[in-house]
This record gives structure tokens, sequence and C-alpha cells, in this order.
């Protein structure tokens, strides 16, 4: 390759949103029903059937909307978008085009300093900080719109399935700038959308069961070059592995056909992960043309300052705000605020914690540590962590005052983590207390030293590190029960 | 006024998926003429200082609260299904 070339990609991240209820109709949206029993006359795009707007998802857009720090559109109104899929039933899908409820926003993203650009094209400038680079990444608009439903193969009889559970789910489509210029500024950028929209509650934002969805632009350009390259559009991409093999793939395409002098093709191409490779989805044949027009069903949606008021004093402390007054009152290490504050449930689980009165550190210390192995173990997210606060800080007290020794904790943590007991109470009924018997610890020490009469020749020979098997023996003689350092005290002056 | 041409009746069949006879696409071509020349009756009024309207009727703000009100009514949806098969609608294999 002679020449240098720009990746230019910009993102339309679709995401559902957390409500109980569908965009237009009364069925539920919750998730794995048996087919087609979340379904009405509505969602199924039967004739003469009238939508109504669920108000919870103009809220959560608007929410989101603040969140990214965008202009909320005070009279926005619903278009028709019209093509024929068998998943969607009423032969178009309702969304908004003219006026979309957000425009204008931004999110600030932070990579590791070599892979960032500086420049961006809305006139913006990133701001070096630290070992970390930040720079801002263009919200083009928000717009609220339904879901279609999901079609299931049946490839042996020549015939798909189609359920409708999922028509009708409400959706935002947050559509980007084509502001990123790596493969990780796109996912920082994906991550900060997923914990923003996870703090407000507006979605559980999970790639891997389709709670968020990215499609992602990308043209290539020569460095320095001022307009864009053709764009194609991947789709099929649900995890952040597959989003950076479909940018690493595609330009690396783009970039082999410029140089062989051929054309690129504006088209929507399908990446298959498995293959690493991508295929056009749609022929030129195809015709593209929504035809969009307003949709007469639906009165416009006219958002007072008032309403944008009391949304705006709703919202929740975000998660770059949480990071700021974690530093400045925990004196934790950023590292561990970084991770904590990356699930907002793990940070309220923290925050409670340490309200109860647990030392910080040594909340964090259990979160971090044991915590995510376990979570690392079961393959589950933070999300899936069910033990209490209160049941935590006990177990901490526990060990602050020396009743239980850490690694009997770390045994009670597993029990708690899987069952939320309560420490104290399973501590005593297993009888897995410490014993500050000194009587009874003085008679393990001494059955210690006669059965080891090695290490303890080694200890006298002065090898003061024998004393670390002794203990270690002590220890297991008394099933970890014991207070080490009582312990090693006992055996010094025994020896 | 705006011509309608061979190339734009080509297009429009293929977005309504209807295939015309040649009869038919004379026919069509006539029709959408006479269409656009009524609409563009509209034209000659003067709209100069007019805000657009965004929908016809002087009404905004219809919501419903987010709650449940739908039960299970499968059966009455796939009673309208031409093909069903375990408790889905059966449609030509469709590519994803």
């Amino acid at each position: 390759m002679t020449k240098e070339y720009e990746i230019v990609i910009g993102l339309e991240v679709h995401v559902e949103l957390a409500t109980k209820t569908k965009i237009f109709c009364g069925c539920s949206t919750a998730f794995g029903g048996a087919p087609n029993t979340h379904t009405c006359p509505v969602c199924t795009g039967m004739p003469g059937t009238l939508p109504v707007l669920n108000r919870q998802v103009v809220e959560y857009a608007i929410a989101v909307g603040l969140a990214t720090n965008c202009s909320i559109t005070q009279y926005c109104k619903f278009d028709r978008k019209n093509y024929f899929y068998p998943d969607n039933p009423q032969n178009y899908q309702i969304s908004q085009l003219y006026l979309p409820v957000c425009r204008n926003g931004y999110v600030e993203i932070e990579t590791a300093e070599d892979n960032m650009t500086k420049e961006c094209s809305n006139g913006l400038y990133g701001v070096q900080e630290g070992e970390r680079n930040r720079k801002r990444i263009g919200i083009h608009e928000i717009h609220m719109e339904e879901d279609a439903g999901k079609l299931i193969h049946d490839e042996t009889e020549g015939s798909s399935l189609v359920d409708y559970n999922r028509s009708g789910v409400p959706l935002i489509e947050i559509v980007s700038e084509p502001d990123m210029r790596s493969a990780d500024e796109v996912i920082a950028y994906l991550e900060k959308l997923r914990t923003t929209i996870q703090y407000l509650g507006a979605s559980d934002c999970k790639l891997q069961e389709g709670s968020m969805r990215a499609d992602v632009n990308i043209s290539v350009r020569e460095k320095g070059a001022a307009g864009l390259g053709t764009r194609t559009e991947m789709k099929n991409l649900n995890s952040f592995h597959a989003i950076r093999h479909a940018i690493e793939g595609e330009s690396a395409r783009q970039i082999g056909l410029i140089e062989s002098g051929e054309k690129i093709v504006q088209e929507t191409r399908r990446w298959d992960e498995q293959k690493g490779m991508s295929y056009t989805m749609r022929s030129k044949e195809d015709a593209q043309d929504y035809r969009y027009f307003p949709d007469p069903d639906l009165v416009p949606v006219h958002i007072s300052e008032e309403w944008i008021g009391q949304i705006r004093a709703k919202q929740p402390e975000l998660r770059e705000a949480k990071m700021a007054r974690y530093k400045e009152t925990f004196g934790i290490p950023d590292y561990d605020i970084r991770i904590i504050t990356d699930s907002k449930h793990m940070a309220d689980l923290f925050e409670t914690t340490v309200a109860l009165g647990a030392q910080p550190k040594k909340v964090s210390n259990w979160l971090m540590g044991e915590a995510l192995r376990i979570l690392k173990e079961r393959e589950e997210d933070a999300e899936a962590i069910r033990f209490s606060p209160a049941h935590l800080a006990t177990l901490i007290a526990l060990v602050d005052q020396k009743a239980i020794t850490t690694t009997v904790a770390k045994e009670i943590f597993e029990v708690m983590f899987t069952e939320d007991i309560d420490p104290s109470v399973y501590a005593e009924e297993k009888g897995l207390k410490t014993v500050h018997d000194e009587s009874a610890l003085r008679r393990t020490v001494e059955q210690v030293i006669a059965d080891n009469p090695q290490s303890v020749a080694d200890y006298r020979g002065g090898k003061e590190k024998a004393i670390g098997y002794l203990v270690g023996q002590t220890m297991k003689a008394m099933k970890g029960k014991a207070d080490p350092e009582s312990v090693k005290r006992l055996l010094v002056e025994l020896l | 006024m705006k011509v309608i041409d061979d190339a734009v009746i080509e297009n429009v069949s293929i977005l309504a998926k209807l295939e015309l006879s040649e009869d038919e696409k004379v026919q069509a071509k006539l029709d959408m003429e006479k269409m656009l020349e009524y609409i563009d009756q509209l034209d000659e009024l003067d709209t100069e200082g007019i805000e657009p309207v965004i929908h016809i009727f002087p009404m905004e703000n219809v919501f419903r609260e987010d709650v449940v009100t739908n039960g299970d009514m499968r059966e009455m949806i796939l009673a309208n299904a031409p093909e069903e098969k375990s408790g889905m609608f059966v449609v030509p294999q469709t590519f994803a």
C-alpha cells in the first residue's frame, strides 16, 4: 500500500426500551413468551386498528436525549416507512423521519492514547488527558420507532414462520455523525451509550440478546482528503468482537478495491462472523425507496419545557459524575472506580455497603476480586449479582473483628454469592468462627510441633522460613478457624 | 408539470410489487399524470407566511400509560393466518 488511508465510521444503534408494554398497544414486551402470545390486532397490523402512543417511550427517549446533550424537538411526530417483509405485518414501520424526538447531541468517549485521532467532522477536537484521550462523537438524531417480528426459518419445508411477539416493541434509533476513525473508537462509543442508557434504566442494552443492535456505516478516504468516500452499511453485528472484525474486514476490502482501481458500490452488507467476511445483502435491483409520509393515525407530540424539566429533575447521577464523586469521597484507585461504575448495579451495591459502615477499599476488593472471579466462572455479568449489601457489610465486619479468617471469609462469600445467606448466622451454624480460646490453640500448636520434628529442627537451625510451614499445618489442624498471627506468635514462643 | 415516463412506472410497480401489462402501464401513466395535475393546482395558492401543518386534527399528546392491558389472544390472531404451524404464521421462505 503506497497511500495512507483513513477509515470513517458512523453508527446507527437500535436500543429496545425497558417498557412493560409495546409502543402502540397494551401487549406485554416480556421476553421469551410462547410465539404470538403477546400480540393483538394493532401489533399484527390488522386493518382498522388504531395505534396509541405509550407515554413512557417518549419519556425514555427524552431522558436518553438529555443525557447525550441533544436538543429535544418540542413538536415531534411519527411517519410511516414503507417496505414489504413478512416480519413487518403492516407493510410499513412507524418511525420518525421529519421531526425526530432528539437532535444535535454528542457523547464524550475515551480511548487509549495511540488509537485516537484528534480531529472530527463536527469541528470539535479531542483533548488529551493523562494516558487516555477524550473525544466528542456527534449524535445526529434519536428517533422513536417500533421493532419488527421475528422470522424463524423452516428450511426443510421451504417456508418461514413468523412470531410477532417482538412486533411493536419500542426502539430508539441513535444515529451518530461519521466521527469515528477506528474500531476502538466505535467500541468506546458503544460502551458509552450502553452505560448511559443502563444508568437511566431505559434499557438493559444487551448486544448478544439483541436489546442493543448496531449497524456500522464505513467508508475510507485518503488521509487528509476533504470529502467522504462511498460508504457501505454492515448489518448483523451482535458482539463487540464481530464489530471490530467487520470494521477491519470491510475497510481492508474497500482499500483493496480503491488500490486496484475498482469502484465501491453503496450497498448494505451482511457480516458473517464465523467466516470472517461480508456479503451483499440487497441487490441493486431492489429499489430502496421507503416513501415516508406522516402517519395520520398518530397525532403530534408536544413536549413542553415543563415536561422536559420534570424528566431532567428525575435524571439519575450518570457514570462520569459518579466516577468523580467516588474519586473525591472514597479514596479508591481509578482502576477500581472504572470497573465498579461500569455497572450501575455494582455501583449501587458498593455505595450501600459503604454506607453500612464498611471501608470502601475493602468493599471494592471483594467486588473486584471474588465477585468478578465468580461472575467470570459462571459467564455472567454484574447485573446477575443477587446478594444484599447488608450481608457483604457483615462479612467485612466479621473479618475486621477477627471473628473469621480471610480464608473462611472467601468460603462464606461464595455461599453468600449464590444463596445470599447472612454470613454471621452461617459462620455460627457451621462453626466457622475463629477460635480465640488460647488453651485450645496452644494444644494444637504443641501437637503440630510434636508431629513435625524436621521443620522444627530447620527453624531452630536458623531457617526462619520453616515457621511458615508450621503455621500452615496449625491452620489446617484448626480447619482455618485460627488467627494466623496468634498461631505464629504461639509457635515462636513455644519454639 | 412533472412527466411520468416509463422509468417512473417501472420503478413504482417494483415498489408496489405489481406486475403491470402493457395496457395497464399506459393507463397507469395517464392516471398518475392526472393526479399530479390535480395536485399542481395547490401551487397556485399563496402560502407565504403560513405555518406548515403537522397534522390535520387540532389534537396533540394522545397517550396510553405503560400498563399491560392485553392478554393472550393468539388463537384469534392466528385465525387470520392462511396457514399456521407451531403457533406461528407460515410464509414463503425468506432470506434473513
